[in-house]
């Protein structure tokens, strides 16, 4: 049969049952919209996920002491002593490596006078301003001659000014942290929350020589950040610095007693988390439009039932058994197919509404409208396929004496 | 004049397996049509004249025998080949009209036309409106199916049958669900129909209706039993003006 008559047949089968077809295709519709809405949520995150880590510095590199054995059972990573200042000596001389500081951390009740607020202190290297794409707002950074001095000097973030001093301008007063005074000599830019919800501005920058001597007196380093020369050479990096420290620590590829990884790596942990959560979440609405399938199976049945005499009469004036079979697949396509179009409409409005009701950032693919509706428009076929076969096989005498 | 034989049947016989047991519903039927007859076809019920009309219709394919249908063999054709003789060949007309419900009369009679890619949409429909012509439609076009009398709308089932213009006209108990008066309306129809060469093959059980035909082929187990050529064919306009006027 030609194209353009097939589709006016079934227009017109459409048309004559404008609520059924209606009903059918809502089916379809919530399926496709809730798909589309799914993949818009989940794309969302994932974006915002990522250009948060990316604010944290893309080309940075973390070294971790690696997991702690103890008689069989492993203790928390970090928790091994394993790192020292000659691993970050180590990892200066890499050539893909640009800047590099140690980090030794102790978290305490900080006081100004009557005032005391719980923060962590950092003991790092002047570079780790740059390594994490710090800025200060006032005041400067301490220097490698802080450094060497060990000197009492720190460098805070906002939420430590906001508690502790109020409005007041902090550079050049004095705090405590853990009965020690330190001069502020600078104040940090705002970083706002990270994407596990931690306050960035929450920090107390102090020299690293300070923290690991004076505060913990202590020989090793918790962890090193470093930063890669450019963002394309991070995974070299990653390989060079493995590599380095091996030697360093004489130990095999497997069993070393750290870890490197640059944000890369974290990006693409965190993005499989998120791709897991999103696919859990598009199969649920997946379910909703395989129902939805369903019901064009159901009454594209039903309608083989109700119009046998018509199919028998098709027959009987030269429809061949294929031009039923097309005739009825291209109902149950049309219905699949209009109820997608529909649905993706449905499903980008609800992803807006969405967003402006709950914030959450919503991304709309081109690659997501067009997955879901070619799922659709297959599961026309597939749905239609078994009814418009049942009535292309119908023997035209039995079909045109059916009551 | 020598005649061209439109249906040539020999020794056509039809078993059907119910079961374990086998129906002989035609038991070696042999017959010719012309072109330009009108022949009716009678017998009982259980006579073999549906399973006759299924296979004279090619909608079913006989056991053996031979079945020529203008020229062409039957037997050996494929379901599709089937599909496109019905096609282009052949008109049917149902005893229940078999009238697609909520579709105008024209989308009805242009039907057979809708499998027939030579055809476009223009001349489906020019032709379409031609055969409701004929059959006294022209005023009924855009009207359903549900809108018209019984005889009308077989009237609108004549006009399908007429669309492909085909070589023979099968009828079945196409009289059946009317009235009397209706019945002589369209016998007429079909007589009209014959005059103007058309080639008619009705199915009935009726008497009355058959001899408004030229000839009566009457079936009986499978059989052909009688084989009667009427010398005065009946007019079924006149016995409709001598009918007694109803309401």
């Amino acid at each position: 049969m030609v194209f353009s008559n097939l589709i006016k047949i079934s227009w017109k089968a459409v048309i004559l049952n404008k609520m059924r077809t209606f009903l059918t295709m809502l089916g379809i519709i919530i399926g496709v919209g809730s798909v589309i809405t799914m993949l818009a949520i989940g794309e969302g995150s994932k974006q915002s996920i990522r250009s948060q880590i990316s604010q944290m510095g893309s080309n940075m590199i973390t070294v971790r002491a690696g997991s702690q054995r103890v008689g069989g059972v492993r203790i928390d990573d970090g928790s091994q002593r394993s790192l020292t200042i000659k691993d970050v000596e180590v990892i200066q001389g890499c050539k893909n490596i640009d800047a590099v500081s140690p980090i030794v951390q102790s978290s305490g009740q900080t006081i100004r006078e009557a005032n005391n607020w719980p923060s962590t202190m950092y003991g790092v290297y002047p570079e780790y301003l740059d390594i994490k794409k710090m800025e200060l707002k006032k005041g400067s950074m301490f220097s490698q001659r802080h450094i060497s001095q060990s000197s009492k000097v720190a460098v805070i973030g906002q939420t430590v000014v906001t508690n502790l001093f109020g409005d007041e301008d902090p550079i050049g007063k004095t705090i405590r942290f853990k009965s020690t005074p330190f001069q502020i000599i600078g104040v940090l830019e705002s970083k706002g929350e990270n994407t596990f919800g931690q306050d960035q501005d929450n920090v107390i920058l102090v020299p690293f020589t300070t923290v690991q001597k004076r505060i913990l007196s202590i020989t090793y380093v918790n962890s090193i950040v470093a930063s890669a020369k450019s963002e394309e050479t991070a995974n070299q990096a990653v390989e060079e610095v493995s590599v380095a420290l091996r030697k360093l620590h004489k130990s095999d590829e497997g069993s070393e007693p750290f870890s490197v990884m640059s944000m890369e790596e974290l990006l693409t942990t965190v993005s499989s988390t998120t791709d897991i959560l999103t696919a859990l979440l598009v199969a649920i609405a997946g379910i909703s439009l395989l129902i939805g399938g369903i019901g064009i199976m159901n009454i594209m049945y039903v309608s083989v039932k109700e119009r046998t005499r018509e199919i028998g009469l098709r027959m009987a004036v030269g429809g061949r058994s294929k031009d039923i079979l097309l005739q009825f697949l291209t109902e149950a396509i049309f219905i699949s197919v209009t109820g997608g179009l529909i649905g993706v409409v449905f499903g980008i409005v609800a992803a807006k509404i969405l967003t402006v009701l709950t914030q959450w950032p919503t991304i709309i693919t081109g690659s997501s409208l067009l997955i879901s509706f070619f799922v659709c428009a297959i599961t026309g076929i597939f749905f239609g396929w078994y009814p418009a076969k049942k009535a292309a096989n119908l023997d035209p005498i039995v079909a045109l004496r059916y009551e | 004049m020598e005649r061209k034989p439109i249906i040539h049947i020999e020794n056509l016989k039809k078993e059907f397996q119910v079961g374990d047991e086998v129906v002989r519903a035609l038991k070696g039927v042999s017959y010719d049509i012309y072109e330009g007859e009108f022949v009716t076809i009678m017998g009982a019920s259980g006579s073999g004249k549906s399973t006759m009309l299924n296979i004279l219709g090619c909608l079913d394919k006989p056991t053996s025998g031979t079945y020529e249908l203008d020229g062409v063999s039957v037997r050996e054709l494929s379901n599709d080949k089937l599909a496109e003789i019905r096609n282009r060949k052949i008109g049917f007309v149902f005893q229940s009209y078999n009238l697609l419900p909520r579709t105008t009369c024209i989308e009805n009679a242009e039907l057979p036309l809708f499998y027939n890619h030579e055809v476009s949409a223009a001349e489906r429909m020019e032709r379409a409106i031609n055969a409701l012509n004929l059959v006294g439609l022209q005023q009924r076009l855009h009207h359903m199916p549900n809108q018209l009398s019984g005889g009308q709308q077989q009237r609108v089932a004549i006009a399908r049958s007429l669309v492909n213009d085909p070589v023979v006209i099968f009828a079945d108990e196409a009289t059946g669900n009317l009235d009397t008066r209706m019945s002589y309306e369209i016998m007429g129809l079909f007589q009209d129909l014959n005059r103007q060469g058309k080639t008619i093959v009705f199915v009935t059980h009726e008497p009355d209706i058959a001899k408004m035909s030229k000839r009566t082929i009457v079936l009986r187990d499978g059989l052909v039993v009688e084989d009667i050529v009427y010398e005065h064919q009946v007019d079924a306009k006149e016995e409709l003006a001598k009918l007694p006027v109803t309401d």
